[in-house]
């Protein structure tokens, strides 16, 4: 074999000394971390018996047309907090996220307080905001729809401001070289480059709209999240079933909808 | 074919008599920071109805040169002007306004909207006059404009790819596409950033015979950067060389020697 000319590099170069040991503390937090939050073989072998004796009083799911109408209105409310919600969400989006996008803002570096607002609405969990608006507009679908619109534009203010500064600069540099304003280079070059990644954004907020919007009525904010609540506070654990089943049912038809919408596009 | 461009004709004969030139440079600095220095004092003077081409090395500052002449770049030094106006710091929003309105660029990439009709990515052209909402897609735009932007697409051949999406055309295609862009706006100026570069030699050919002949029957000043010394000695009046940041020739096209090329190419 002819002889190299160069040796072979070592099989960890590259891995330093401080990476190894920031590698071992990250092992260490968790293993330690574990001691207090894992569950212990013991507690899972006393919980199965616990959940097999949930899940038979829960089988078989209840199929009274009666219950069974009252659910499918529910779930056309939740529908409705979903799409309502987060088609306000999504239009509102695009102004703020123009704003909050570094480079393409009117307001310049002043962007980064748009940013950490579009952040903080984001931080707040849904059921936070779902608590926030039935305390202050009362019960309902409409505090959910409310909901809805805050936590879609914390998700696509930010997917649509990193969007905005990810898009082509030399269009946008062709245009602003001919005079064109920062709202004409908005809609004239970056909102057509940036399209299908908006499309894609606001049907992936469509879809966690609708996952949203089930669990929202857990804190009485509209929707078929309220009739679980009510079936595990009573018991009712076949209709608990029943609707378990029906979320499952809404939530998979969404995902496969939005798949074939993005395959359309992509 | 392209009426609408025999209007500024009386325009560019009036700066032409006027005593002040089209572009006038003194002095001209361009820093990014204090290190990187990429124009240290240039002088340069255009006449309206000048083709003028501008030469030299990657990083010579040719690109910063033109971007910093519609003020896209801010200047750091010297003084700056265009059209009679001063550009830089101390132009207003309107100066600078005025200044683009008159100037067309066409930059090395095409900076098509890849996503738009080679019709609408003409008619964006018109971005920045009044009114300039309705440029954003050909459906919205006035029909003068639109007239206007068909004219600007006969004038560079390419009327029937109208209605095609611009990133279905070929590269020379939608080079096209941007001078036609920079025309409909009726520029006395015309300003091209490496125009052939990412073309074919044939291709790139062709666009400088376009640009040549639009610029001659329309009497535009045109003022471009290239690589490639055929075009910049075939297709200018002047070659005006860059070297470190500053000018090291400015001659008649016909009097540049291979020598002085090599003396702004080499070291």
């Amino acid at each position: 074999m002819a002889e190299r000319g160069f040796p072979q590099p070592g099989r960890f170069e590259g891995f330093s000394a401080l990476n190894f040991a920031l590698l071992v503390a990250l092992g260490a937090v968790i293993i330690a971390s574990m001691g207090k939050v894992a569950p212990s073989p013991q507690q899972l072998a006393e919980g199965v018996p616990g959940m097999a004796d949930l899940v038979g009083r829960m089988l078989p799911p209840n199929t009274e047309p009666a219950f069974l109408a009252r659910i499918g209105m529910r779930i056309l409310e939740t529908f409705q907090i979903a799409l309502v919600g987060a088609a306000i969400g999504i239009v509102l989006s695009l102004p703020i996220a123009w704003c909050a996008a570094r480079g393409v803002s009117p307001f310049g570096r002043g962007s980064f307080l748009v940013k950490a607002f579009v952040s903080f609405l984001r931080t707040v969990p849904d059921l936070v905001w779902a608590l926030l608006f039935v305390a202050s507009i009362g019960l309902g679908a409409v505090a959910g729809t409310m909901t809805i619109v805050v936590d879609t534009i914390g998700f696509c203010g930010r997917f649509f401001a990193e969007a905005m500064e990810d898009a082509e600069k030399e269009p946008q540099e062709a245009l602003s070289a001919i005079g064109a304003g920062k709202g004409s280079i908005l809609v004239g070059a970056i909102l057509p480059d940036i399209m299908p990644s908006l499309i894609n954004s606001s049907l992936f907020a469509l879809e966690k709209a609708v996952r949203s919007s089930v669990v929202l009525g857990l804190v009485g904010a509209g929707g078929i999240g309220q009739e679980l609540k009510v079936a595990f506070d009573l018991f009712q654990y076949r209709n608990a079933s029943m609707i378990i089943l029906a979320i499952f049912l809404i939530v998979l038809v969404m995902e496969v909808c939005t798949d074939k919408l993005r395959a359309r596009i992509q | 074919m392209l009426d609408h461009l025999t209007d500024i004709r009386p325009a560019a004969a009036d700066a032409r008599a006027r005593p002040e030139p089209l572009i006038e440079a003194r002095g001209l600095c361009k820093a990014y920071s204090r290190r990187a220095v990429v124009l240290d004092g240039v002088d340069l003077r255009i006449e309206a109805g000048e083709r003028v081409a501008l030469i030299g090395s990657n990083g010579s500052g040719k690109s910063t040169l033109l971007k910093c002449l519609i003020g896209l770049h801010p200047i750091t030094g010297g003084d700056l002007t265009c059209f009679g106006e001063p550009v830089g710091p101390q132009a207003s929003r309107a100066q600078r306004l005025r200044m683009r309105r008159q100037t067309g660029f066409v930059f090395q990439k095409h900076c098509l909207v890849r996503r738009r009709s080679v019709l609408s990515n003409v008619i964006h052209g018109l971005f920045g006059e009044p009114g300039s909402w309705r440029a954003f897609c050909h459906s919205l735009a006035p029909e003068d404009w639109r007239g206007r932007a068909m004219e600007a697409l006969e004038a560079v051949n390419l009327a029937d790819k109208a209605m095609l999406r611009a990133d279905t055309l070929s590269g020379g295609q939608q080079q096209r596409v941007a001078v036609a862009r920079a025309l409909v706006r009726k520029p006395r100026l015309l300003i091209a950033d490496e125009p052939a570069a990412s073309l074919d030699p044939v291709s790139g050919r062709n666009v400088m015979e376009l640009f040549a002949t639009l610029c001659r029957e329309h009497d535009i000043t045109l003022l471009y950067t290239s690589h490639d010394m055929a075009h910049a000695t075939d297709y200018a009046d002047r070659v005006v060389a860059l070297k470190g940041g500053r000018v090291h020739f400015d001659r008649p096209a016909g009097k540049v020697s291979r020598a002085n090329l090599h003396d702004v190419f080499d070291g």
